[in-house]
C-alpha cells in the first residue's frame, strides 16, 4: 500500500541526450501516472504529424499542461508507486546547467544515472557522478539506456559497467546496482525484458523501491547553528529564544548546550513552540527554540552542541574539496565569503593542492586559480575562527558555500580542520567561558538601566598623534551626558596585569600577550556594561583579531586617527584633532547609530 | 516527523534566515489560503509575533469579507498591518470593471504596478495604526528588500521554476535563465544595492498540504472558501469581477482534504477559476516576469 506520508526525491542525471526525459515518460506511462487519455493523445498527434511516438514528448506535452495544474513541471515529477510518492528531479544535462542539477540534487535522497549505450561514458556523466558524491547523496543506480540501438549485446553493457565502475572507484562512490534499459522500448522499466535473458536483476521501479529512505540524524552528536536569538518584548513577552533548525541529535530541558566558537554555555530551560504543547525534545529535522537557565550572550553564527557529546571542529583553516560554478575563476588572494551553517565569515584561499577537470578525474593539475565547472582540493584560510565538523563526521556540519560579488558561485564539503595560529589563545578564552561565573543581572538589564550598551571604543594610529587626547575627550563628552564611560590608560595595564613580561625597550615580542590581557581586563568591564574607551599603537588587522576573539567583537568599535591606515577594518576615520568639537560631534553619531547611546 | 512536520520546519527555517539577512523585510498577505498558512508559519517562527511588516495590495475589487477578515487578524493579532494600491488607475477608471481595460492590463496596473510602486515606497503607503483603529498615511518610504510570499511551485507553469531566494533585478524583473544556485541550506541572501529578493517559503507545499496544515492547525481562514449552503465554495480568491466559485459542497478544511485527496477536484486545475490566467496563455510567466505575485 502506498504510505500517503512516505515521499522521496530522486535526481535523475546524465550527459545530455542520454535520454533522461525518455526514461521519465516510460515510468509515468508504466505506472499509470499519467492524466486520462493523455498518452493516447500524443501518440494521435505523432501520427498526424508524422513524427516517430517518444516517451519524451509526454514530458513535453505536460509541461504544456502544466498551466492547468497537472503536478508536473520541468525539474520536478510526481509519480507514486504501491509503496510510495516520489519526486523526479530533472536535473539538465547541459553543462551550462550545473548549478541548477546541483540545486536540485542537494535535496535528492538517492540518484538515478543514466548513460546512452550507444556512446558510452561522456563528459557529464563523469561530472553529475562527481557532483552527486560531493553533494552526499550515498545511493545511486546506474542506467546504461538506448540498449535497443546496440542490439541488446551484454558485451557493451559490460563494458560501460567497467569503465564507470573503475571511475566512480577513484571518488569513493559505489552504484547499487548498473541495469540495462531502453526507455524508448520500455525494457527494464517496469518489467524485465525477454530480449535480454542475460539479464535478471532488478527493474528500474525496482530499484527506486529498493532505495532506503535514509533516516534523520538524530543519533548523531546535537548540533543547532544559531539562526538568531530573539526577544521580543510585544505584549510583555520577557522570553529569549534561541532559534534554529537541528542538523543532528537531540536537545532536551536540561541538557547543559555549548556555543562554538565562543564556548559559552548554560542549560537549556524551556523547548518553545507556538500553537502547540512544549515537546519532549527537539531532534535533526526539527525548526527549534529554547530558553536558557543563564542569560549568555550569544549571537547569531553560533553552533549549539551537547556538553555530553564530542564537541565540533573550530579552527581559522579548513582542509575541503569544492567545486566552482563562477564564470570568473576563483583565485588566490582575493576575497570571498564562506558561509557554514549560520556563519558568514570572509574567507581567501591559502592553498591549491590539486585542481581536476571532473569530467577526466585522472589528471590532477597544479593551478594557481579553480575554474568555472573545476573541482579542487585546497586549504581556505577565514579571518575569524568558525565551528563545523570534518563530513566523515557530521555531513550537514561539514558542508559550505562560496559567496563571490553576491553571488553564491561554489560549494563544497570540509575534510579536516588545520591548525591555526590563535588556536592556543582561543583554547584560553573557551576554558575561561567554560569557568565563567555569570552576573545573576542580565546583560539588558544592566544596559537598560545604564541607558547604554558596553561598548570598547578602540583608538588607534601612528605615535603622536593624539589618541590620548581624543581618549581623554570622549570620555569627559560621554560623561557629562550621564554616561557610565571609562578611559583605560594602556599604562595601567601594562606595568600591573602586564608586570611579569614587561620588558623595557621597543621589544615587541610580547605584544599578542599584550593584547590579549588589555583585552581580559577589556572584557570583565565590558560584562560590567561599561564604554571602556582604550588607545593602542597602530592595530593591524590581525591584532585586531585577538582583541575579538577575547571580547564580542560586536563590541568593539575601532576608530582610525590620523593618516596612513594599517590593514585593519575601522569603524571611522579621523584625519586629524584640529576640529575636537567636530570630531567629538561624528563620534557621538557613529555610537548613535550603532544603538551604543540614544539618539537625543 | 511526518511530511507536514517536515514542510513546517523548512518554512520557518526560511523565514528565520530571511530574517537575519534582510534590513527591509515585509511580507505579501492575499489574505488567501497560501499567505495565511505564511502568516501562521511566520508566527511559529518567531513565538507568536510578527516581526515584519504585512503588505496587502488593495485593488478595491477584492471580496469585502476579505477586508474585513483581513482588518480582523490585524487587530487580534497585533499585526504590523501595510496596504497599498494603485490610485491614479482607480480614479481614472482605467480597470476591468469599469470597461477601461482588458482583464490582463488591469492586473497588471492594479496588482503588478501597485505592488511594485509600494515595495519601493514611491507610492504612499497606508499602515494600520492600532491605538487609533485606522490606517493613515505611513512616514516610512523605504524600499523593501526583502519581500516573503506565499507561492507554490505546484500552482501553475512558472511558479514552478522559482527558488525559496529569488532574486529580482533593479526593473523588478526575473531572470528565469539565469538563477541562483541554492543547495543544501544555503540560500542567496546577498544582494546588490538597487535589487531585492523574493522569499518563498512555501515552495514545496501542494493545495492539498496547505488545507491539511490549516486543518491539523486550526488557522483561521476566510468563509469564502467553504459552501454556505448554495453548493458553491472559492477554491482560489481574487477581484470579485475574475473570481468564480465553483460546485463544492465542503463546508470546512476537513471536507476540502477530501475533495482534493479523492473527490472530484483531485484533477481540475487550483486557479481554473482565474479568469487572467487564461488570458496570458495559460501561464503567467509574462505577468510574473514583470513583478506579479
Amino acid at each position: 500500500m502506498t504510505n500517503k506520508n512516505e515521499q522521496m526525491n530522486i535526481v535523475i542525471a546524465g550527459h545530455v541526450d542520454h535520454g533522461k526525459s525518455t526514461v521519465i515518460g516510460r515510468l509515468l506511462a508504466d505506472t499509470d501516472s499519467l492524466p486520462k487519455g493523455k498518452l493516447a493523445q500524443v501518440k494521435e498527434t505523432c501520427r498526424r504529424n508524422s513524427k516517430p511516438f517518444e516517451y519524451a514528448f509526454l514530458l513535453d506535452a505536460l509541461k504544456d499542461e502544466q498551466s492547468q495544474g497537472i503536478t508536473i513541471d520541468a525539474a520536478r515529477v510526481f509519480f507514486k508507486t504501491p509503496k510510495r510518492h516520489y519526486i523526479i528531479i530533472d536535473a539538465p544535462g547541459h553543462i551550462e546547467f550545473l548549478k541548477n542539477m546541483v540545486t536540485g540534487a542537494s535535496h535528492a535522497e538517492a540518484a538515478l544515472l543514466v548513460i546512452d549505450a550507444e556512446e558510452g561514458v561522456r563528459e557529464n556523466s563523469r561530472r553529475h557522478g562527481y557532483m552527486i558524491s560531493m553533494l552526499g547523496i550515498r545511493q545511486m543506480v546506474v542506467l546504461v539506456n538506448k540498449m535497443d540501438l546496440v542490439n541488446y549485446d551484454q558485451q557493451v553493457f559490460d563494458s560501460i559497467v567497467r569503465e564507470y565502475t573503475a571511475f566512480l572507484d577513484g571518488i569513493g562512490l559505489t552504484a547499487k546496482a548498473f541495469l540495462p534499459v531502453s526507455g524508448m522500448q520500455g525494457d527494464t522499466i517496469a518489467a524485465l525484458s525477454d530480449k535480454m535473458p542475460w539479464y535478471t536483476g532488478q527493474t528500474v521501479l525496482e530499484s527506486l523501491d529498493s532505495f532506503q529512505k535514509e533516516a534523520l540524524p538524530v543519533d548523531k552528536p546535537f548540533r543547532m547553528p544559531v539562526q538568531d536569538v530573539y526577544k521580543f518584548t510585544k505584549a510583555g513577552d520577557k522570553r529569549r529564544l534561541v532559534a534554529g533548525t537541528v542538523d543532528t541529535g537531540t536537545v532536551s530541558v536540561g541538557d547543559e548546550v555549548v556555543f562554538y566558537p565562543s564556548g559559552k554555555r548554560s542549560i537549556v530551560k524551556s523547548l518553545e513552540r507556538f500553537n502547540a504543547p512544549s515537546p519532549k525534545e527537539f531532534s535533526a529535522g526539527n525548526a527549534a527554540s529554547f530558553t536558557l537557565q543563564q542569560q549568555i550572550y550569544i549571537a547569531r553564527g553560533q553552533m549549539a552542541a551537547r556538553a555530553d557529546q564530542p564537541a565540533p571542529q573550530v579552527s581559522k583553516r579548513l582542509r575541503v574539496n569544492l567545486f566552482w560554478m563562477g564564470k570568473k575563476p576563483m583565485e588566490k588572494g582575493k576575497d570571498y565569503i564562506l558561509k557554514v551553517g549560520t556563519v558568514k565569515e570572509p574567507v581567501r584561499i591559502e592553498e591549491i593542492t590539486s585542481v581536476m577537470d571532473a569530467s577526466d578525474l585522472s589528471s590532477a593539475r597544479q593551478k594557481d586559480s579553480i575554474d568555472y565547472h573545476d573541482v579542487a582540493e585546497c586549504i581556505l584560510c577565514c579571518q575569524h575562527a568558525v565551528a563545523f565538523d570534518a563530513i566523515d563526521d557530521i555531513s550537514a556540519t561539514g558542508r559550505f558555500v562560496i559567496v563571490d560579488e553576491y553571488e553564491i558561485r561554489g560549494g563544497g564539503i570540509i575534510r579536516e580542520a588545520l591548525a591555526d595560529d590563535q588556536q592556543q589563545m582561543r583554547q584560553q578564552v573557551m576554558q575561561r567561558n567554560l569557568k565563567w561565573t555569570g552576573s545573576s543581572i542580565g546583560r539588558e538589564q544592566r544596559w537598560e538601566r545604564y541607558n547604554q550598551k558596553a561598548a570598547l571604543i578602540l583608538i588607534t594610529g601612528k605615535r603622536n598623534t593624539g589618541k590620548k587626547t581624543l581618549a581623554r575627550a570622549i570620555e569627559q563628552q560621554l560623561f557629562a551626558d550621564g554616561k557610565t564611560v571609562y578611559f583605560m590608560g594602556i599604562a595601567n595595564v601594562l606595568y600591573g596585569v602586564d608586570a611579569d613580561i614587561k620588558k623595557p625597550g621597543p621589544d615587541q615580542t610580547h605584544r599578542p600577550e599584550h593584547l590579549r590581557r588589555l583585552a581580559e581586563v577589556s572584557n570583565i568591564l565590558l560584562d560590567a556594561g561599561v564604554i571602556l574607551v582604550v588607545t593602542a599603537i597602530g592595530l593591524t588587522k590581525k591584532e585586531l583579531e585577538i582583541i575579538q576573539n577575547v571580547v564580542d567583537s560586536d563590541l568593539i568599535e575601532p576608530i582610525w586617527l590620523g593618516e596612513e591606515p594599517t590593514d585593519i577594518d575601522f569603524a571611522m576615520k579621523i584625519p586629524d584633532l584640529a576640529d575636537l568639537d567636530e570630531t567629538l560631534g561624528s563620534i557621538k553619531t557613529l555610537l548613535q547609530n550603532k544603538g551604543i547611546i540614544f539618539k537625543p | 516527523m511526518d511530511h507536514l512536520d517536515h514542510l513546517e520546519s523548512l518554512g520557518v527555517h526560511i523565514l528565520r534566515e530571511a530574517y537575519a539577512n534582510f534590513k527591509s523585510l515585509c511580507m505579501l498577505w492575499s489574505i488567501g489560503k497560501d499567505s495565511t498558512v505564511l502568516l501562521w508559519l511566520a508566527r511559529k517562527a518567531f513565538g507568536g509575533h510578527v516581526p515584519f511588516p504585512l503588505v496587502h495590495i488593495d485593488t478595491h475589487y477584492k471580496i469585502p469579507e476579505m477586508i474585513e477578515y483581513r482588518d480582523r487578524l490585524t487587530k487580534e493579532w497585533h499585526l504590523d498591518m501595510v496596504y497599498g494600491e494603485n490610485r491614479e488607475a482607480l480614479d481614472t477608471r482605467k480597470t476591468f470593471p469599469d470597461g477601461n481595460a482588458d482583464r490582463l492590463t488591469c492586473c497588471k496596473l492594479l496588482k503588478t504596478e501597485a505592488l511594485k510602486h509600494t515595495l519601493s515606497g514611491q507610492w504612499p503607503r497606508y499602515r494600520f495604526n492600532h491605538a487609533l483603529g485606522r490606517y493613515e498615511v505611513d512616514a516610512n518610504t523605504e524600499p523593501f528588500t526583502g519581500v516573503i510570499v506565499g507561492l507554490r511551485a505546484d500552482e501553475e507553469g512558472s511558479r514552478s521554476k522559482e527558488r525559496y531566494f529569488s532574486p529580482r533585478d533593479r526593473q523588478n524583473e526575473w531572470d528565469i535563465a539565469d538563477q541562483p544556485p541554492e543547495f543544501w541550506n544555503q540560500f542567496k541572501t546577498d544582494f546588490a544595492p538597487g535589487t531585492h529578493v523574493r522569499v518563498h517559503p512555501l515552495l514545496d507545499w501542494t493545495e492539498l498540504n496547505i488545507w491539511e496544515y490549516i486543518d491539523r492547525e486550526k488557522i483561521p481562514t476566510v468563509s469564502l472558501y467553504y459552501d454556505q449552503g448554495d453548493g458553491k465554495r472559492f477554491r482560489s480568491l481574487g477581484c470579485y469581477p475574475c473570481t468564480f466559485p465553483i460546485e463544492s459542497q465542503a463546508k470546512n478544511p476537513k471536507d476540502i482534504v477530501e475533495e482534493l485527496r479523492s473527490g472530484h477536484l483531485s484533477n481540475i486545475a487550483e486557479r481554473s477559476g482565474r479568469a487572467q490566467d487564461a488570458e496570458d496563455g495559460g501561464g503567467l510567466e509574462t505577468l510574473r516576469r514583470e513583478g506579479y505575485m
